[in-house]
C-alpha cells in the first residue's frame, strides 16, 4: 500500500516536470547563494584567524611603541630586567610590484603560543638563523624571487605573509628595531613593573576577535545580508512550487485516503518526498554555491586586500561544516516552505470535494491586515533610523523596511487596480482589471520577491554610483600631484630631492610614522605648507585659517573615520602618539579603514621617532612628466618606484570596482531568482485559471487575445511593483549610505540620484515579467479548444 | 658537569639524536677549532668565550645548608653553542646561548631556562672584568685582586624561585686532565677543562615559602670543545664531591652500549690535582628511582681505591629533575662510607 501510494504521489512529478524543475532549481539557487556567501565568509574568517594566530597576538599580551618602533637597546634592557619578551620585526617588502608583509621573529625567545612556524625538523633552526630560511603560504612562496633566501611553503600561514628570522628581516627591511615585543604568558618572580622598565611602551592586551576581523565585519555582514535576501527570494519559488504540487494532488490525496491509506502514512510519505527533494536540491545548491564562491572569491580577496589590507587566500577550501550547513539550510527552507501545505493536507476531510480549492484566495480583509503589519514595520524602521545606532541596528532597519514594504505591496496593488477600474470604459477592460485583481493574492509572493530584488537593485546601485561619483572626485582632489616617487633609502631620497630642485613646480615630501591614535593603530603624516594642499585637500570641516594654523604647528587635521569614531570636531583635543593636539580640521579619506592624522612636517619631526621618509609627490606641468620621469630613471631609480597620478587613480578605481563586483553579481542573481519566482507562480496560476478564462473564451474572445491579455496583466503588475520598488530602493540607499556605511567604513557619502538607471531597471523588470508570462501565455494561446470546453463539462 | 654537548645537540638538531646527532658532531668539526694537548691556558682570557669552538659552558653548582638546617642545592649554568666558528656581531652572530638555573630543596626542585642569540647583548661572557650573563641572570666577578674568578656574585630567577649568592674562592683554579686537556673517550675526543672547586658561599634563596639564608660550598667548571664525545656514548654520570677534610673529587662515567669510560681528578685541599684515566674510578648504581617516568639511579657507590675512597651517595631530593629542552637529573647529595661530605650529581641520557 505504502509503495503504491508513494508511486502514485510521485507520478505527479513525472506529469509535471516543469514544476519539479522549478522546485529543485528554486531551492538549489536559494541554497547556492546562501552557501556561496557563507563559503566566502568562512574562508575569509579562517584567513583572519590564521593571520591573528600567526604570532599568538590573539592570546598574548604585547608591548608596542606609542609611535615608531622599539630600538634594540630597549629590548635588551627589558630582557636584562628579567621580563620574558620576544621581539618582532614587521614590515612590507615589494615582490614584483606587490607588497608582502615580512615578519621577523627570534626563534630563541618566541613563546610557544606564538611560534608561527615549525622548526623542529633536521637543521631547521640552523638554516632559519644562518641561511635566512623564509616561510610563506604556497601562493606567496611562488612569488618569491631567487634573489631572496630559500622559502618553505606552509599551508598554515596566510597568503601575503613571510616569516623569517630577525637577522634576515633586519636585512630585508633595513631596520634594527622592532614593531612590538610579545610577552610570554608566565613571567619570573620579583620583577620590576613594566611601567618602570619600559615607561615609553604600551602594554597591549591580546586582540579580541582581532583587528582585521573587526574591520571587515561590516563587509561580511553585508554579504550575509545579501545571501539571506537571495535565500528568502528563493524560498518564494519553493513555496509556490510546493503549494502547487499539493493543490493539484488534492484529488489524489482524497482518493488514497478513501482507499484506506492512513492520514499519518500519507503525511509521512509526503514529508519523505519533500525531504528527498530538499536533499537533492540542497546538494545541487551546495555544489552551485561552491562554484559561486570560487568565482567570486578572487574579487572578494582583492577587495579585502585593497580596502582593509586583509590577506585572504583566493583559493577555496572545502569545509564539512560549511556544506553541512548548506544542506541544513536547504532542509530548513523546504520545511518552512512546505509546512503550510502539509498542515492543510493534515486538515483535509476525507470526504472533501475533489475540486482544488482556488489558490489561496485572500480576502481584502487579510490583505489589509497584512498591510497593517507591513506599515507597522516601516514605522519601526523609521524609529530605528531616528534613534538607533550601530551596524546590527542598521541591518535590522533594512530588514524591517524591506519586509514591511513587501507586506504592503498586495494591498497597494489591489487599491491601484481598484482605482484603475474607475476609469475603465469597456467591459473587457473591466474584466481584465477585475481578473488581475483576482490574481494578486496568487502572485503576491512572486511580486514581493520582485519588489525585494528591485528595491535591492535600486538601493545598492544608488549607493555604488554615489560612492563612485564621490570617490572619483575625491581622488582628483587628493591626488593633486602629477608624479609620486619612492626612494630606496635615505641617501637616495636626499639625492633625488637635490636632483629635482628647480626641475618641478613643487616637491612635497610624504612623511609618516606609525603610531597609536586615540588608542588604536594608525598613521600620522607630516606635510609642508604648500599651495597644493590649500587648494586641493578635501576638507569636510575646518577652523578658520586652517592651513596657516597647521603650518604654524597649532594642531592637527584628522580623517573623517577618526572624527566619527571618536566623535571629534574641530577644536577638540586628539591624542596622537604620546602627545595631544587640537583638531584643526577633518578631511575625507575614503578607502582607509583606520584613523589618520596630519601634522606639519616640523611637528612630526618633534615626535622623536624614526620617520618613514622615502616618498615624494611632485607637482609639475603635464608636459614635463616624461622629462622628469627620464631624469629620475637616468639617475638610477627603478621605473616601478615612479608612479604617475593616472596609474594610481586607475589602481584605486580598480580596487573600488572590485569592491562592488560581488554586490553587483549577487544583485543580478537575486533579480534572476525573482524572475524565476514570477515564472513559477504564473505557470501555477495558468493551469488553475482555465475556469476563469473559459467563459470569456466562450463569449467570443480568441485564445490569442486572451494570451495577450495575460501578458499585459503580468506587465501591469510588474510595472506597479516597480513603481513601489523605487521609493523603497531609495530608502534602502539612504540607509546604506547614511547608516550602514558610516558604521561599517567610517565615512558618510552624499547620495546622488541616477534616474537613468531606474528607467533601465524598470524596463528590465517589465521585460522579466513579460518573459515570465510569455510561456504560460503561449501555452494558453496554443491550448486545444477542447481543454477550454472541458471546463464546462468537467467536475470543476 | 657535562650535559651540554648532548643538550646543545638536541637543541640545535632537535630530532636528530638517532638519525645523525652524535655522528654529525663526532665525525666532522666543520672548521671549528679542536683542543690540542699541551696548550697552555691563560687567564683571564680563557675565562671568556671561545667562539671558534663549537660548545662551551660556565657551570656552577653549590651545595648549601639553610639557616633552617635543611639541605639545599643551586645550579647556575651558561651554555654557548656556535653555529659557525666565528664570533660575529649584531644579528648575524652565529652564536647561541642557553642558561639553566636550578634550586633544589628536600621536597621541591625549581628549574628555569633561558635562550638567547649572541651579538646583540642579550647574553654573553666578558673575560675582564669577568661577567657571564643571559637576560637578568648573571655571574659577575667581585674579585678586587688575584684571579677574576676568585670572587663572584651569581643570580638567577624563575617563575617560582630565585637566588643570589656571593662566592669566595678558598683555593686556586684546578686543571683537569693533562693541564686542562681532558680526554673524553677511549678514541681520543677531548676538551679544555678547568675548575674552581673551592668556593665558600653565602647568600639567599627566594622560595615560595619565603627567603632562606644559606651557606655552603660551590664548584665552577669551565669547559669548551668542538668534538667532546664519541659517537656511541649515550649519557653520563658526573660527580663533584667536597670532602670534609677540604679535598675534592671530580669523577665521571661516560656510558656507551658496551662499556663505561671513567675518569677522575682527586684534588687535595691545597689544590693539587691528581688525574686518573679510564678504569681507576668505579661507579655502581644502587637505588633506582622513578623520575619523570624513567628509572634513574639516584644512589651510587663511588670507589677510587688509589685514595681509599669507597662511599655511598644519597641525594637531597631524588626528584631533582631538570625539565628543560633536553631534560636531565641534577642535584645535591650527601655521602658516607670511607669518607663523608657533600657534592653534586648530574646524570644524562636516561630514557
Amino acid at each position: 500500500m505504502r509503495r503504491a501510494a508513494f508511486s502514485a504521489l510521485i507520478s505527479h512529478w513525472r506529469k509535471h516536470p516543469i514544476q519539479l524543475v522549478s522546485l529543485v532549481l528554486g531551492l538549489a539557487l536559494a541554497t547556492a547563494l546562501w552557501s556561496g556567501v557563507q563559503a566566502i565568509n568562512t574562508e575569509a574568517r579562517a584567513s583572519y584567524d590564521r593571520a591573528a594566530g600567526i604570532l599568538g597576538q590573539d592570546e598574548l599580551q604585547r608591548l608596542e611603541p606609542r609611535a615608531g618602533t622599539i630600538p634594540l637597546s630597549d629590548y635588551i634592557a627589558i630582557r636584562r630586567a628579567g621580563w620574558l619578551v620576544s621581539p618582532v620585526m614587521d614590515g612590507a617588502i615589494n615582490l614584483n610590484g606587490s607588497r608582502v608583509r615580512l615578519i621577523g621573529i627570534d626563534p630563541l625567545t618566541t613563546p610557544p603560543q606564538s611560534a608561527p612556524v615549525d622548526l623542529s625538523g633536521d637543521g631547521d633552526l640552523q638554516s632559519f638563523i644562518l641561511d635566512g630560511l623564509l616561510f610563506a603560504h604556497p601562493d606567496t612562496a611562488a612569488q618569491i624571487p631567487d634573489t631572496l633566501p630559500a622559502v618553505r611553503a606552509t599551508e598554515t600561514l596566510t597568503p601575503g605573509v613571510i616569516i623569517t628570522d630577525l637577522s634576515t628581516a633586519a636585512d630585508l627591511l633595513e631596520t634594527d628595531s622592532f614593531a612590538r615585543l610579545i610577552l610570554a604568558p608566565a613571567q619570573p618572580i620579583n620583577l620590576l613593573p613594566l611601567s618602570e622598565v619600559a615607561p615609553n611602551l604600551l602594554l597591549v592586551a591580546p586582540d579580541e576577535g582581532n583587528d582585521i576581523a573587526r574591520l571587515t565585519d561590516s563587509f561580511h555582514l553585508n554579504l550575509t545580508a545579501f545571501g539571506l535576501l537571495s535565500f528568502g527570494v528563493g524560498l518564494f519559488i519553493v513555496h509556490a512550487a510546493i503549494g502547487l504540487a499539493f493543490e493539484q494532488r488534492r484529488p489524489l490525496f482524497r482518493t488514497l485516503r478513501a482507499l484506506g491509506l492512513r492520514k499519518s502514512t500519507l503525511l509521512t510519505l509526503l514529508a519523505t518526498e519533500l525531504l528527498s527533494l530538499a536533499l537533492i536540491a540542497g546538494m545541487l545548491g551546495v555544489a552551485l554555491g561552491y562554484l559561486v564562491a570560487a568565482a567570486l572569491l578572487p574579487d572578494v580577496a582583492a577587495t579585502l586586500r585593497g580596502l582593509y589590507g586583509a590577506q585572504v587566500s583566493g583559493v577555496l577550501t572545502l569545509n564539512p561544516a560549511w556544506w553541512l550547513s548548506g544542506l541544513a539550510i536547504a532542509l530548513l527552507g523546504t520545511a518552512v516552505a512546505g509546512a503550510q501545505s502539509l498542515w492543510r493536507t493534515a486538515q483535509l476531510p476525507i470526504l472533501a470535494p475533489a475540486q482544488p480549492r482556488a489558490w489561496a484566495i485572500a480576502s481584502l480583509k487579510s490583505l489589509k491586515r497584512q498591510a497593517f503589519v507591513g506599515a507597522g514595520l516601516i514605522v519601526f524602521a523609521a524609529l530605528l533610523a531616528t534613534y538607533g545606532s550601530g551596524l546590527t541596528i542598521g541591518f535590522v532597519l533594512l530588514g524591517c523596511l524591506l519586509v514591511g514594504a513587501a507586506l504592503t505591496l498586495p494591498l497597494f496593488l489591489h487599491l491601484a487596480l481598484n482605482l484603475a477600474s474607475k476609469f475603465s470604459r469597456t467591459a473587457l477592460s473591466d474584466w481584465t482589471l477585475a481578473d488581475t485583481r483576482q490574481q494578486v493574492p496568487g502572485l503576491s509572493l512572486a511580486l514581493m520577491a520582485l519588489l525585494l530584488a528591485m528595491a535591492a537593485n535600486i538601493g545598492v546601485g544608488t549607493m555604488v554610483s554615489s560612492f563612485r561619483v564621490t570617490f572619483t572626485g575625491w581622488l582628483d582632489q587628493r591626488l593633486a600631484a602629477q608624479l609620486y616617487v619612492t626612494a630606496r633609502d635615505e641617501t637616495e631620497a636626499e639625492d633625488l630631492a637635490r636632483l629635482l630642485d628647480g626641475q618641478v613646480d613643487a616637491i612635497l615630501p610624504i612623511r609618516y610614522i606609525d603610531a597609536q591614535i586615540e588608542g588604536a593603530p594608525g598613521q600620522i603624516y607630516g606635510i609642508i605648507d604648500d599651495v597644493t594642499y590649500r587648494e586641493n585637500w578635501p576638507l569636510l570641516a575646518a577652523t578658520p585659517d586652517v592651513w596657516d594654523r597647521l603650518a604654524a604647528g597649532d594642531g592637527a587635521l584628522i580623517n573623517e573615520q577618526l572624527s566619527l569614531r571618536e566623535d571629534l570636531a574641530p577644536g577638540d583635543p586628539v591624542t596622537l602618539g604620546a602627545a595631544q593636539f587640537p583638531v584643526l580640521g577633518v578631511y575625507s579619506d575614503y578607502g582607509n579603514p583606520r584613523g589618520e592624522a596630519i601634522l606639519s612636517l616640523a611637528q612630526l619631526r618633534e615626535q622623536d621617532v624614526a620617520i618613514n621618509g622615502l616618498n615624494f609627490a611632485l607637482r609639475l606641468p603635464e608636459t614635463r612628466i616624461e622629462d622628469v620621469t627620464n631624469l629620475l630613471t637616468n639617475a638610477g631609480l627603478p621605473a616601478r618606484n615612479i608612479r604617475d597620478q593616472a596609474a594610481i587613480k586607475a589602481f584605486s578605481l580598480d580596487v573600488f570596482e572590485r569592491t562592488f563586483t560581488v554586490t553587483g553579481a549577487l544583485n543580478v542573481l537575486t533579480l534572476g531568482v525573482a524572475a524565476l519566482a514570477l515564472l513559477t507562480s504564473l505557470l501555477t496560476l495558468s493551469t488553475m485559471r482555465l475556469p476563469q478564462l473559459a467563459p470569456v473564451w466562450a463569449m467570443g474572445l480568441t485564445r490569442a487575445k486572451l494570451a495577450r491579455l495575460e501578458l499585459l496583466r503580468a506587465v501591469i503588475l510588474a510595472a506597479l511593483t516597480a513603481f513601489i520598488a523605487l521609493p523603497v530602493g531609495l530608502a534602502l540607499a539612504w540607509v546604506l549610505l547614511a547608516i550602514v556605511n558610516v558604521e561599517a567604513f567610517g565615512w558618510r557619502l552624499p547620495m546622488t540620484l541616477f534616474p537613468g538607471d531606474w528607467i533601465g531597471l524598470f524596463l528590465a523588470a517589465l521585460i522579466a515579467a513579460a518573459l515570465s508570462a510569455a510561456w504560460p501565455a503561449r501555452r494558453l494561446a496554443t491550448r486545444p479548444a477542447a481543454d477550454l470546453i472541458k471546463v464546462f463539462a468537467h467536475e470543476r | 658537569m657535562n650535559v651540554s654537548p648532548l643538550a646543545l645537540l638536541l637543541w640545535l638538531w632537535a630530532t636528530a639524536l638517532s638519525a645523525q646527532g652524535f655522528a654529525g658532531l663526532g665525525t666532522d668539526a666543520e672548521g671549528f677549532a679542536i683542543p690540542q694537548q699541551g696548550t697552555e691556558l691563560t687567564f683571564p682570557n680563557d675565562h671568556g668565550a671561545h667562539p671558534d669552538y663549537r660548545i662551551e659552558w660556565w657551570y656552577l653548582t653549590a651545595v648549601l645548608e639553610g639557616e633552617d638546617g635543611l639541605d639545599y642545592g643551586v645550579q647556575w649554568t651558561l651554555f654557548r653553542s656556535a653555529l659557525q666558528p666565528e664570533a660575529g656581531s649584531g644579528w648575524d652572530a652565529p652564536q647561541l646561548w642557553m642558561g639553566h638555573a636550578g634550586i633544589t630543596t628536600p621536597d621541591r626542585h625549581f628549574v628555569a631556562e633561558r635562550l638567547a642569540r649572541g651579538g646583540i647583548g642579550q647574553a654573553g661572557v666578558v673575560a675582564n672584568p669577568f661577567e657571564a650573563w643571559i637576560d637578568d641572570w648573571s655571574m659577575t666577578s667581585t674579585a678586587e685582586a688575584g684571579d677574576q674568578l676568585d670572587a663572584l656574585t651569581i643570580t638567577a630567577r624563575g617563575m617560582e624561585a630565585a637566588y643570589t649568592l656571593d662566592l669566595t674562592a678558598a683555593g686556586p683554579l684546578v686543571f683537569q686532565g693533562d693541564r686542562g686537556y681532558s680526554v673524553k673517550s677511549a678514541s681520543g675526543q677531548a676538551s679544555y677543562y678547568y675548575s674552581q672547586p673551592f668556593y665558600e658561599v653565602s647568600g639567599e634563596l627566594t622560595l615560595p615559602g619565603g627567603t632562606v639564608s644559606v651557606t655552603g660550598n660551590a664548584w665552577l667548571d669551565r669547559e669548551w670543545s668542538s668534538q667532546p664525545l664519541a659517537e656511541d656514548q649515550t649519557g653520563w654520570d658526573w660527580f663533584s664531591l667536597h670532602f670534609e677534610d677540604g679535598a675534592k673529587l671530580m669523577g665521571f662515567g661516560l656510558r656507551s652500549a658496551s662499556e663505561v669510560f671513567t675518569s677522575a681528578t682527586y684534588i687535595t685541599s691545597d689544590g693539587t690535582p691528581t688525574p686518573y684515566g679510564d678504569g681507576a674510578l668505579t661507579l655502581t648504581p644502587l637505588t633506582l628511582t622513578d623520575v619523570a617516568g624513567r628509572q634513574i639511579p639516584t644512589e651510587w657507590r663511588v670507589q677510587l681505591p688509589a685514595h681509599g675512597i669507597d662511599i655511598t651517595t644519597k641525594p637531597t631530593n631524588p626528584q631533582s629533575w631538570m625539565d628543560t629542552l633536553f631534560p636531565y637529573w641534577e642535584g645535591p647529595l650527601r655521602f658516607t662510607g670511607s669518607h663523608t661530605g657533600v657534592g653534586y650529581l648530574e646524570m644524562t641520557g636516561y630514557e
